[in-house]
């Protein structure tokens, strides 16, 4: 008997390995995937739900009609500022007490991080539920604690002016201790050498700061950002529970609107070509992720 | 004399801020035990003046959310077997075996995770409605049966794996199938602990895809029914708080057991990049 002994598995092992995963992805992720582009050029509705014959192709009218409608600007524009503004304000709050946390000085800082981390855990849609009624004008304990500090109290969820803030404040709550995290990481990763050289030229706290902690923490900070943004393009579970889109469509996102397009009314072809342009949106922020790493791994 | 200053600064903003971090979850805990209407009465109180179970017992007996917790439990603990086995397979055979366009592939499936799950989910129902899958466990199971994430996440673990291991076993005269049940899976424990926690908080705490395909009550998850009652009991406080108490508790306890490996899954996806 000659000793062969094989040190690859053959292709049809491979294929055994890999075929599970594979298959259910092409079939369940990447034809989708190909469908629903092609679904946003029909008229797919609740007609060609019952019989497909009903169904027409219609080249670029739904994005057309998208370009027409008002509700798909306001959704927009709503999307644009939770994101631009709630992802920002998240980093910026995650940056901050994670600098508090990694202060060497304040104790049982296991404790505050793990109650800072809680809510990331929870399930959105209970914390909506309850947040729902933190913000109710008479009863809410928000309106009290505004009360303690002389401040009159607010309509958050029924006036369109304060219904995207409360949201954003729920969402900087909810997610500010998964970046923190990520920030503490990142700050525990600066060699303690930098700042004994800064001391040593005389540096004061501040300017080690800004010299020092955040050039360093630069990587991170774009990751954070970035990672923040895609995961904010996404708002719906909030909207959906607090307020329905409203008032006055105030809180309506790109998602919600493919959601009543596609799961309430049933158009179906318009509701793909919402879910490209937020596939769009997605993709842009991702390309400018990947060119700006590049960059910075190049300088 | 400075140093002690800026100690009680930094504890006296971490304290305050812990407290109203924590603020939202105990007044849900505590809202849930107050008798009928004293949640949202003026001037607003903190803390019951009779605990009361009362809201729990019916969220049990008359609404039914036995049933929904069951059917939370079931989805999320098939998808997080299933896609263990089936990610570990694919995230073992990226990183051992060689084949031609493996780099290729892998790059490939890499590029795809910019695309967000939302793009998928209307003709993934127009399938299942055909297939006879909506409303169906199998329905809300299917899409997360394999995921990039974690063949990425277990093929990065599986490249530390020395290949010396294998061929031993290899000329021990093991199957690959055996090399893979005796010697892979057990050294691959660290990561599939991590990943397993992840996706079943995941799965737990989704939301459109379960609202989407169970169209009949009976069959709601969890957030599905809660949504749900929380538009028709907009009144009943102390009863929606015991409801986000039912849905929230169960991951919020799976946390605090299991905090080191949920930290630890953390990095891993923040060096992703």
């Amino acid at each position: 008997m000659t000793i062969a002994t094989r040190t690859q598995p053959q292709i049809i092992t491979t294929a055994l390995f890999l075929s599970p995963a594979l298959s259910v992805l092409a079939a369940f992720f990447f034809v989708p995937v190909l469908s629903s582009f092609l679904l946003s050029f029909t008229d797919f509705d609740i007609y060609a739900l019952g019989n497909l014959e009903y169904l027409r192709f219609v080249g670029l009218k739904n994005y057309e009609s998208l370009l027409n409608d008002p509700l798909f600007w306001k959704a927009l524009q709503n999307t644009f500022f939770f994101v631009f503004v709630g992802g920002p304000l998240s980093v910026l709050f995650s940056l901050s007490t994670a600098l508090l946390l990694n202060a060497k000085l304040a104790p049982w800082r296991g404790l505050f991080r793990l109650i800072y981390f809680a809510p990331v855990v929870t399930t959105l849609v209970a914390v909506a539920v309850v947040w729902r009624y933190l913000y109710h004008p008479r009863f809410g304990l928000l309106n009290s604690l505004l009360g303690l500090f002389g401040l009159s109290p607010i309509d958050w969820l029924g006036d369109p002016t304060w219904a995207m803030p409360a949201i954003i404040l729920l969402a900087i709550w909810k997610n500010f201790g998964y970046n923190m995290l990520i920030f503490i990481a990142g700050l525990q990763n600066i060699p303690d050498e930098l700042y004994e050289a800064a001391r040593i030229d005389g540096a004061g706290a501040l300017m080690q700061f800004w010299n020092i902690t955040l050039p360093q923490l630069a990587p991170t900070s774009l990751f954070v950002g970035l990672t923040t943004m895609i995961g904010y393009f996404q708002l719906f579970a909030e909207p959906y529970v607090m307020t329905q889109g409203g008032p006055m469509n105030s809180t309506l996102s790109i998602v919600l609107l493919m959601y009543q397009h596609g799961f309430r009314w049933w158009s179906i072809g318009y509701a793909a070509s919402i879910a490209f342009v937020l596939f769009a949106m997605i993709f842009i922020v991702s390309l400018v992720q990947v060119k700006l790493q590049k960059g910075m791994q190049e300088s | 004399m400075r140093k002690n200053a800026a100690k009680i600064v930094l504890i006296t903003v971490s304290t305050i801020l812990a407290l109203l971090t924590a603020t939202p979850l105990v007044w849900m805990a505590l809202a849930s035990v107050m008798p009928t209407g004293q949640a949202s009465s003026f001037p607003i109180r903190l803390l019951p003046d009779a605990v009361t179970l009362e809201h729990y017992a019916t969220l049990f007996d008359r609404l039914h959310i036995g049933r929904y917790f069951l059917n939370s439990l079931m989805v999320s603990i098939s998808i997080t077997l299933i896609s263990l086995f089936v990610n570990s397979l694919a995230g073992y055979a990226f990183a051992k075996f060689r084949f031609g366009g493996r780099d290729k592939l892998f790059r490939m499936l890499l590029a795809a995770l910019v695309i967000p799950a939302q793009v998928t989910m209307l003709p993934l129902f127009l399938m299942l409605n055909t297939m006879g899958l909506v409303n169906t466990y199998l329905g809300v199971i299917i899409p997360g049966i394999a995921s990039i994430f974690g063949i990425f996440v277990i093929r990065q673990f599986a490249l530390s794996i020395p290949d010396s291991l294998i061929e031993a076993a290899r000329i021990d005269g093991a199957g690959d199938l055996r090399i893979y049940f005796t010697l892979i899976l057990p050294l691959c424990r660290p990561i599939l602990v991590t990943l397993a926690i992840f996706t079943f908080m995941g799965t737990w705490n989704d939301f459109l895809w379960p609202l989407i395909v169970m169209t009949d009550d009976s069959m709601y998850t969890l957030p599905v029914a809660l949504a749900s009652l929380a538009g028709e009991h907009v009144q009943d406080t102390e009863l929606m708080m015991a409801g986000s108490v039912m849905t929230v508790l169960p991951v919020l306890v799976l946390f605090m057991a299991l905090q080191r490996y949920y930290v630890r899954g953390i990095m891993m996806g923040s060096v992703k990049g």
